[in-house]
């Protein structure tokens, strides 16, 4: 991976003295992921252009990283782009090569350093996640004028489109140290990639490149983010590794936790919706709507099947009423953020008592879910095949057999109010059917009659003439002989 | 004087009550003559939950410890000794309900000592401080109790009168009476009787067995000329024409060795009305004990005898096979207390009569995940249904359906219409060959239950014995299996991983078939077969004849969409059909492995994502480098190496990018989608896994010929890995093929299924082509540096995944094709994913 950083201030040659490294050689600085290799393609009076370009040792990258044992890793660590694209790791190389020069620090030229110098940086393969774009918007305020193309992924095939990489030029009237401090800091943030490198000293790192400009950016909180990067929880890693074994990115098996595509976009898009002013947010109205179902049924006992993240455990919880709540969800993380986010370590002992979270999958019988009072099902069975639909009404009704069951579902015949929903899309992507209201019926109808409940069908959220409201909720209550027996 | 030795009986599985006062030698006796293991000891436990055996405050919480360890021991089928003074009453009375709780007999031995005996060791052990009159209340407790042990239900009490006795004790075991675990068959299981004398000759006829009579004609005994043994499930009597003819045959082949037999509820009622308790005379009973009245009193005295002395169910072939009347659930199999008896007589029923007023049963086999199959009768069923390895084999003969019965091991039905209805049965009973209504046990066949599948998992096969499921690696499998894998009752193989050969040192590479030949030959397999591996997306295909079925990845999912899907299946079943192969295989469906092509149809954003973007951004950074050094050297500055090494990198990533882009190529619905199948993993009731790979080949060209467009044939050879000429025109064609970017091949047993020298050898090793490899270990793994530490691989994990793997898939294909309920198919199914996610180095 390859940084060029040119000067035509005259005499050019100074930047030598700048970055306390002489034109006249080629140097080597070796850092922890390969070694940094400084060299000038050309150095004269008018021009100079001092080259860094890192070879990383892609087989010392993994080891390192995974202390020395090849078990475990994906085998996206072992190929990728890290050895070629420009990332965090040219930024450590940049920050050590040139540190003095970082902290605007020159014995031979000292006046120089707080000169705005006239500057090229030519990046031929930035690693940019969001593409020339995203580019501009970091780096133009800071003073660049930027140039920035896109690299195709493979030309043999026009209809992948580009890369994430882009062939970045930028020129301006900087100080040299900034114009580095700049580079140290947008690499990583550009890539915006997992790095193996994020300690607890990175904050203060961030710190110190950013001082004078960062706390002015525009865009100051996602550089923020995307500085500190993403932590990898232990727990994905045998998601990832089945992925991989289905030649799939992680993400496709691993989404549990994923926001429903409807709500990305903001207050005024799907899963919101305002009324008179005062919005209440969609998955509020649901909460509201079971909590009813719920306190009408008189319900102590409850479990939530599909809790994901326990959102509607923390309104469970919240309620004394409730004497035992069970959160069940088929993912492992989705449980663990459940716990997390119910400080369940922290509860004290009566709360801790009440509440249970379980690993289960809905489409298998789980004696453990047998005899509760109530069962929720909040926005889940949508997430099945429908061929699995069977397996979830046997394992719920027949199985578990709860006195009350709540399901809530879509309305796909609302979709159509959603701005910003495509036409046919659904409102997550991992939906596999949305019901429209005579579906919803007719299923909740059939499981009625099959398993002995009664059914009352609701409608949560605003009640449109036309096409009713965006969450259908059908109430299931067991028949009295049902009950006996 | 010198007595014999005085022997105590005890039952193969009990619970063992040693009762005595303190100081009776309870623990001496136990040591004797049981193992360490099997004795806990009130004593020891107090030490655990106190540090002092002494403590007597501790009791209450000893109690609870040893009541725990012997309820685990017992549930696992474990004899247990209790070594406590049990000299009250309530301390044995919980200890009888403990071994009633686990189905399991109780035993009482009492070492009865004199008191001054007891003072006199107790005096002996310091670390023991008894208040005087402690034992001479034992004593008196003890002393009180001892006449009624088996009231308070002891089955077996075994007084030892004083030290000398105790001396002379010899423990024996008494084999449950059920056990008859050495029998192994061949069994032919009859379904119930009911007195249908006539049909029951006829089948006995159609079973094979040749019938004996007395001087009046009548039937007293049949034996099979190949030693099979029939075994009756029970119900001989009531309702039909000759209940006493049906008993005289009966009880003469089992008198001659020649049957077994269970009781029903009928017989159980026959005794108690022979015995003139007061019985109910209904449903079938007036008959049966009018026809008796014609009988002399000796048969009746026979027949009482018979029928009380049957053992409640049996336990035979190894564990394998229970026979019970009314079916048996897993618990109880091999036990012995009233209510093994009650359940596999009267099975286990809710408590409700249904709208005919009969019992509603508990439908105990839908939830029944015993590993012995289950025969059993007492509820007629229009024809015998597998449930979870269960089969009722009552088909009403008596109310005008068919006598049936189950050859076993060889599981095949025998059976014979009635002659007529000759009871009327409370609720109607349907005609059989009429379509039977779905009972709730068959429809619950395919039930899953998360107990299946989640926690640590242990799961038998026949190739590599117990294979262990690790609970974190379950855990993200049923995460999988349940969101993205198609439905378990079509999920019914995942394949198995594949190891490549052992590393080479050949210079430049990293994998070469010499390695792969070497290992065949070292496990003692002279012909394997060299097959072509196709770069693309490996696929299980099931193809009905009607053109169903599914095509999923290694992980369950499926390929396409469901329109896709369809039609994609639809030209298979074509192309099977067209092959003949449906004809020919006697199956109505084909489960094949193959690889789906091109890579890019099903993996083509991680195509994109990955591999073409590090190719971009390789082609992109490297010639700026070069142009960057180049100019460098122009001016003079040693930068020569460096820019040699750039120049060199530069190349690699061409030929990486090279690579992916041979297995890519544009796909517009079926347009440019090939299957290449390389295996029929199963058809109908069978397993090809013994078939050679040529025959395998075989089949796949003939369905590239029926489908040339959408099937693609295997390029293979075979080779001798004992003669060098043979190897060497297997390499020279492995490198011809892999020198363009070909990924390789794969090299197996030509037999397919091989044992070696150390259980079954690999089924397969990838020899994966040195071009390729760039997109594994990275565009310039080939650099000498990094090949040399690239080198130092292991692979003993993933040989051993792939074996246990391989295992699991057969296994699962083995129980499909015997028939055995989802849930064990679905198992094996699990288990192969869950071990996916094991962590093992992804580029083997």
């Amino acid at each position: 991976m390859l940084v060029t950083l040119s000067t035509t201030h005259v005499p050019a040659t100074d930047l030598g003295f700048l970055l306390h490294k002489n034109p006249a050689r080629a140097q080597q600085v070796e850092v922890s992921t390969g070694t940094a290799h400084v060299f000038y393609p050309e150095a004269d009076e008018h021009r100079c252009t001092v080259a860094l370009l890192l070879e990383v040792d892609p087989i010392g990258l993994v080891r390192s990283a995974r202390a020395g044992s090849a078990e475990g890793a994906a085998l996206a660590q072992y190929v990728n782009d890290r050895p070629y694209a420009a990332s965090s790791l040219l930024a450590v190389a940049l920050g050590k090569a040139f540190a003095s020069a970082r902290r605007g620090v020159s014995r031979e030229r000292p006046a120089l350093v707080d000169v705005a110098l006239p500057l090229e940086v030519h990046v031929p393969a930035l690693s940019c996640r969001g593409g020339v774009d995203v580019a501009h918007r970091f780096l133009a305020p800071l003073g660049w004028r930027v140039e920035a193309t896109a690299v195709p992924l493979d030309e043999t095939f026009p209809e992948w489109g580009d890369s994430r990489y882009v062939d970045l030029r930028l020129t301006g009237e900087l100080r040299l140290a900034d114009a580095l401090n700049h580079l140290y800091v947008a690499l990583p943030v550009l890539d915006d990639a997992r790095h193996h490198w994020i300690g607890t000293d990175e904050i203060d790192k961030l710190l110190r490149a950013g001082s004078g400009w960062l706390a002015t950016h525009p865009d100051r909180d996602l550089i923020t983010r995307r500085y500190l990067g993403h932590r990898t929880a232990l727990a994905r890693r045998a998601i990832e590794r089945l992925a991989e074994v289905d030649d799939a990115a992680p993400e496709a098996l691993d989404d549990a936790t994923a926001p429903p595509v409807a709500a990305a976009g903001g207050p005024r898009t799907a899963e919101h919706e305002e009324d008179a002013g005062r919005p209440v947010p969609l998955a509020l109205q649901r909460h509201g709507a079971v909590l009813a179902a719920l306190r009408s049924a008189g319900a102590q006992r409850v479990v939530d099947l599909g809790c994901g993240a326990g959102a509607f455990l923390q309104a469970l919880l919240a309620e004394s009423a409730f004497t035992e709540v069970v959160g069940v969800d088929v993912s492992a993380r989705a449980l663990e953020v459940a716990a997390r986010r119910l400080r369940l370590d922290r509860l004290p002992e009566r709360q801790r008592a009440r509440i249970r979270l379980l690993q289960s999958g809905l489409t298998y019988t789980d004696a453990r879910l047998r005899g509760y009072d109530a069962a929720v099902l909040m926005e889940v069975v949508e997430h099945l095949d429908p061929d699995r639909l069977p397996a979830l009404e046997h394992a719920v009704f027949g199985a578990a057999a709860p006195t009350t069951v709540v399901v809530t579902t879509p309305n796909v015949e609302y979709n159509v109010r959603f701005e910003g929903l495509a036409a046919g899309a659904f409102r997550h992507r991992d939906h596999r059917f949305e019901w429209t209201r005579q579906e919803f019926a007719g299923w909740a109808a059939a499981v009625g009659e099959r398993h002995g409940y009664a059914v009352r069908l609701l409608g949560v959220g605003d009640d449109d003439p036309e096409v009713g409201t965006p969450t259908q909720l059908a109430v299931f209550t067991r028949r009295a002989a049902e009950v006996a027996a | 004087m010198t007595a014999g030795p005085r022997t105590v009986v005890v039952p193969e599985l009990s619970l063992v009550v040693l009762i005595g006062v303190s100081g009776s030698g309870k623990s001496t006796f136990a040591r004797r003559h049981f193992a360490p293991t099997q004795v806990l000891s009130s004593d020891s436990c107090r030490g655990l939950v106190a540090d002092d055996e002494n403590d007597q405050s501790a009791t209450p919480a000893a109690f609870a410890l040893l009541h725990h360890i012997a309820g685990i021991r017992l549930r696992g089928g474990r004899l247990t000794v209790v070594d406590a003074t049990n000299v009250k009453a309530e301390d044995r009375a919980s200890l009888v309900r403990l071994a009633r709780e686990h189905d399991v007999l109780p035993v009482a031995i009492v070492l009865d000592v004199p008191e001054s005996e007891c003072l006199a060791r107790n005096a002996l052990r310091p670390d023991r401080d008894l208040a005087p009159g402690v034992i001479r209340r034992q004593r008196a407790d003890l002393r009180r109790g001892l006449r009624g042990l088996g009231r308070e239900g002891f089955r077996k009490v075994h007084v030892l009168d004083g030290t000398e006795e105790i001396e002379r004790a010899v423990v024996t075991y008494e084999k449950q009476y059920n056990d008859r675990r050495e029998d192994t068959g061949p069994f032919d299981v009859v379904g119930d009787v009911h007195g249908c004398r006539a049909e029951l000759e006829e089948l006995l006829g159609a079973l094979g067995y040749d019938l004996r009579r007395d001087e009046q004609g009548r039937a007293v005994d049949a034996d099979h000329p190949a030693g099979r043994r029939a075994v009756f499930v029970g119900d001989l009597v009531d309702r039909g024409p000759d209940s006493p003819g049906v008993l005289r045959l009966v009880m003469g082949m089992v008198a001659a060795g020649h049957a077994l037999c269970v009781p029903g509820n009928h017989e159980d009622k026959l005794v108690r009305a022979l015995r003139g308790r007061n019985v109910q005379v209904t449903h079938g009973l007036e008959r049966t004990l009018a026809q008796l009245e014609a009988e002399d009193e000796g048969f009746r005295r026979e027949v009482e005898a018979f029928c009380s002395g049957l053992v409640s169910h049996y336990v035979l072939d190894g564990g394998a096979l229970v026979v019970a009347h009314a079916g048996l659930e897993e618990s109880l199999q091999g036990r012995s207390s009233a209510r093994v008896r009650d359940f596999a007589l009267y099975g286990e029923t809710t408590g409700e009569t249904d709208e005919f007023g009969l019992p509603v049963r508990h439908p105990w086999a839908t939830r029944y995940h015993g590993r012995a199959t289950v025969l059993y009768g007492h509820t007629p069923v229009p024809t015998p249904e597998w449930v979870n390895n269960t089969l009722c084999l009552d088909t009403g003969c008596v109310f005008g359906g068919r006598l049936t019965a189950l050859r076993y091991p060889e599981r095949e039905l025998v059976g014979v219409a009635a002659r007529q209805v000759y009871y009327e049965p409370a609720r109607p009973f349907p005609p059989a060959g009429e379509a039977a209504p779905l009972t709730e046990a068959r429809r619950r066949d395919d039930v899953l239950d998360v107990e299946d599948v989640l926690g640590k998992r242990v799961v038998e096969t026949r190739l590599a014995g117990r294979v262990t499921v690790r609970e974190e690696n379950a855990a993200a499998a049923i995460e999988v299996m349940s969101r993205f894998a198609v439905a378990p009752e079509q999920l019914l193989h995942l394949p198995p991983t594949m190891s490549p050969s052992a590393t080479s040192t050949r210079p430049g590479l990293l994998e070469h078939p010499a390695e792969a030949f070497a290992y065949y030959r070292t496990e003692g397999v002279a012909e394997v077969v060299c097959q072509e591996k196709h770069m693309g997306s490996r696929a299980v295909a099931l193809v009905r004849r009607d053109g169903s079925g599914v095509l999923h990845t290694r992980t369950g999912r499926s390929c396409f969409g469901p329109g896709l899907t369809a039609a994609f299946l639809a030209r298979l079943g074509d192309a099977v059909d067209g092959a003949g192969l449906f004809a020919e295989l006697g199956t109505d469906w084909v489960l094949l492995d193959a690889e789906l092509l091109p890579w890019s149809a099903k993996a083509g954003d991680l195509i994109r994502s990955q591999y073409a973007a590090v190719g971009a951004a390789a082609r992109t950074a490297l010639p700026a480098a070069v142009s960057a050094l180049e100019q460098a050297a122009a001016r003079g500055l040693e930068v020569a190496d460096l820019l040699d090494r750039q120049r060199r990198r530069t190349a690699d990533a061409e030929g990486f990018t090279g690579v992916y882009r041979r297995y890519c190529w544009p796909t517009d619905g079926l347009t440019g989608v090939a299957l290449a199948p390389f295996q029929l993993l199963a058809t109908a009731g069978t397993t090809h896994a013994d078939r050679p790979h040529a025959w395998h080949l075989a089949l796949a060209d003939r369905l590239a010929e029926a489908d040339p467009e959408l099937v693609r044939g295997t390029r293979w050879l075979p080779v001798d890995v004992t003669d060098p000429a043979s190897e060497a025109g297997a390499t020279a064609w492995w490198e011809e093929m892999t020198a363009t970017g070909g990924e390789g091949m794969v090299v197996k047993p030509a037999g397919n299924l091989t044992r070696g020298r150390r259980g079954v050898v690999q089924p397969g090793l990838k020899v994966r082509g040195r071009e390729y490899l760039r997109l594994v270990y990275g565009p310039d793994y080939t650099e000498p540096q990094h090949l040399e530490r690239l080198r130092e691989r292991s692979l003993g994990r993933k040989r051993g995944l792939a074996l246990r793997e391989y295992a699991l898939g057969l296994e699962g294909l083995e129980r499909l094709a015997r028939g055995e309920p989802l849930w064990r198919v679905h198992e094996c199914v699990f288990a192969v994913l869950a071990l996916e996610s094991e962590p093992v180095d992804p580029r083997l």
